[in-house]
């Protein structure tokens, strides 16, 4: 185990490392540089500014610097807003992207299991109908549709629920319902998929034959079973949700990490979008890797190490 | 005829040959302890409905082995679900008849009462031990959760119970075991911890559908012996659900041959060996691979079971029969009783047909 968690450290550094390179070549190749837009600067302070952010060095010894803040994880100042740091940034912005993403999830999975479960129980029943119905409408409605949808008719139209902003567990529920449903819809798919399989598996009926209650025989012999292919879309899904809580921030006005990411690129900020793009990605590296110690613990032919004298 | 008199012989020395083993002791057996009567079974499928049991009738008496024999489709395992009350919901369904155990119809209870009986007066083996074993969960788990279901008794002394097992069907370090998982073990381990759960609840019957099949031949024999074993020492009656005939004649101690969802001959293990009286039972025991016998060439009975979503009014072997008469297509045959123990249905055993072998 110890030395499958070292390999897989190595990989995700390696990892961020090429995110990072792709990300500063990529940023240097799009045209315009942070100070277009200051018409007014005269070209004494531009060269000055260029200076302070060594802008005016060769973009190889840029590289240097940027490849030597990404290993301190200390990006420095923004270029655009001069008093914040992009760790500071990061430090306001990302507790509440990271909340708006996490309570998506959590619903994402357990409504979507349990919807996808009880289908796949009333399989070709009326359960089953409703709940395909669902899925099929919730994967084909982009969720920033669904937000507008949300908010004229739950915000506007009833005024039962607040249209914007994240300041009480009231204001949490029409972004959380943007953004969650597209992934329980998903995930309810895939769990009817894989749980109807694993219903007609010999030791389903073993488990039957053992007289076992039916609760028993559903959570504990099927559902970890029939898990594993959710799991394996937890991966892809995470990137799906931090990408659609942009999305979702900028509907509602939520002052999360999406507006900082959106602003920077549109800005040429060069810091922020380094700091957030790295920061990205190395968190969604290491949630992959959560997810791949995670099927360890679901299904135990699914060996992480290999160690001497195991059949 | 001349011809069925060859036939006949030759499967008397196909009984000889296979039932080589001589009975231990002479077991006597009294108390029914199930009885099934004209159990018929359907089940729905898209083609429409499929008469899979049609009047399915036995007596299992404490303490003894009935083997169910016939061909793929025959509904032996049909039969084996039915009694254990693993029909596929809402497909099958028990159309007609009774299983009577201890006094109660099975067929009568509901899921909740049925749950009281499985596992716990009747348990039941499946074939492949390599699929009926859960991948996820620890062999320990699968072991004693059907006795922590059933009995309250706790963690620890299901354990103890649970090691006892282990030895008792022959899985050394069975402490350490316990702890595994199923892919950890071997295909004949795998069975014997089938038995084992099977066992824990200590069940007055067990079915076990073609617990052998699965497994390769020197692991069959020793998983028959596991069975002759533990009958001795429980007096556990068993229905052994087979198509190998080398597995009747080695455990069986009666024999009942299905054929289209029907019981055509039942009898004990010698009388139907020795002295089979229905013609599909004398072209199953012709159709054995001999060893001892210069003949090359198997012998199989040709032409298919009829199809049972249209089953024939008459006796449904008539097609394959090679003593057929006129009778047979349009009526069934009566159960002719030739003994207290050996019954037959075919209309060769009626008094206006003995003439047919001259």
């Amino acid at each position: 185990m110890a030395v499958y968690i070292v390999k897989r450290f190595a990989m995700m550094i390696a990892t961020i490392f090429i995110i990072a390179t792709l990300t500063f070549f990529l940023m240097h190749a799009i045209p315009g540089s942070p100070f277009d837009e200051e018409r007014t600067s005269n070209p004494t302070i531009q060269a000055n500014l260029e200076k302070f952010y060594k802008l005016d060095q060769p973009v190889i010894v840029q590289y240097g610097h940027y490849l030597k803040s990404v290993a301190t994880f200390d990006f420095g100042p923004s270029i655009k807003k001069p008093n914040e740091t992009v760790n500071s940034l990061l430090k306001r912005g990302f507790p509440i992207s990271a909340e708006l993403g996490l309570i998506t999830i959590l619903v994402a999975v357990l409504s979507g299991i349990t919807l996808g479960t009880f289908a796949a129980l009333r399989h070709n029943g009326i359960i089953d109908y409703m709940a395909m119905a669902f899925a099929v409408v919730g994967i084909s409605v982009p969720n920033f549709v669904l937000a507008t949808l949300l908010i004229q008719q739950l915000a506007v139209n009833w005024q039962i629920l607040p249209p914007a902003t994240w300041s009480s567990p009231m204001h949490m529920i029409l972004p959380t319902l943007a953004l969650a449903t597209g992934p329980t819809a998903i995930i309810a798919r895939l769990t009817r998929s894989s749980m109807l399989e694993v219903l007609t598996q010999d030791y389903m009926k073993m488990a039957r034959a053992k007289g076992l209650s039916p609760a028993r025989i559903v959570l504990r012999h099927a559902l970890r079973n029939a898990l594993m292919p959710v799991v394996t879309i937890m991966g892809t899904m995470l990137a799906g949700i931090l990408t659609g809580t942009f999305v979702i921030e900028k509907i509602f006005a939520i002052p999360g990490m999406g507006k900082y990411f959106v602003d920077s690129i549109n800005n040429r900020d060069y810091p922020v979008i380094m700091g957030t793009t790295v920061f990205y990605s190395a968190f969604l590296v290491f949630m992959l890797f959560l997810v791949d110690i995670v099927y360890g613990f679901l299904d135990p032919r699914i060996k992480l190490h290999k160690k001497e004298g195991d059949a | 005829m001349n011809e069925h008199g060859n036939r006949h012989t030759t499967t008397r020395q196909g009984g000889t040959a296979v039932a080589a083993k001589p009975l231990k002791r002479k077991k006597v057996f009294t108390e029914t302890m199930l009885s099934v009567r004209d159990l018929h079974v359907s089940f729905k499928t898209f083609g429409g409905e499929v008469q899979a049991l049609r009047g399915v009738s036995f007596d299992l008496y404490k303490g003894e082995t009935l083997a169910i024999v016939g061909e793929s489709g025959c509904g032996k395992s049909v039969t084996a679900n039915t009694i254990m009350g693993l029909l596929p919901h809402p497909a099958g369904k028990v159309k007609n008849g009774s299983v009577i155990f201890k006094g109660r119809d099975l067929t009568k209870l509901d899921k909740a009462g049925m749950r009281k009986v499985q596992g716990v007066d009747i348990s039941m083996i499946f074939q492949d031990p390599m699929t009926a074993l859960n991948p996820t969960l620890q062999v320990g788990e699968q072991l004693t959760e059907g006795l922590r279901t059933h009995q309250k008794v706790s963690k620890a002394d299901a354990k103890k119970k649970a090691i006892e097992l282990l030895n008792v069907v022959g899985i050394p370090n069975p402490e350490e075991r316990l702890k595994q998982y199923p892919h950890q073990f071997s295909g004949g381990m795998r069975q014997r911890i089938v038995i084992a759960i099977a066992l824990i609840c200590e069940p007055e019957l067990l079915i076990a559908d073609e617990p052998t099949t699965a497994l390769d031949v020197t692991i069959q024999a020793q998983i028959l012996e596991l069975f002759e074993e533990i009958q001795e020492r429980t007096g556990v009656s068993i229905i052994l659900i087979t198509h190998d005939l080398g597995v009747v004649a080695k455990i069986a101690d009666r024999i009942a041959v299905m054929y289209a969802g029907k019981v055509i001959e039942i009898g004990e293990k010698r009388e139907v060996f020795y002295d089979p009286q229905h013609p599909y039972t004398q072209g199953l025991l012709a159709s054995v691979p001999r060893l001892d016998l210069k003949e090359e060439e198997l012998k199989p009975i040709e032409g298919t079971p009829p199809d049972l979503f249209a089953p024939p009014i008459g006796c449904p072997f008539t097609a394959r029969c090679p003593f057929a008469m006129e009778v047979c297509d349009k009526v069934h045959p009566p159960t002719t009783e030739l003994t207290i123990t050996h019954a037959v249905d075919c209309w060769l055993q009626d008094d206006r047909a003995k003439n047919v072998f001259g």
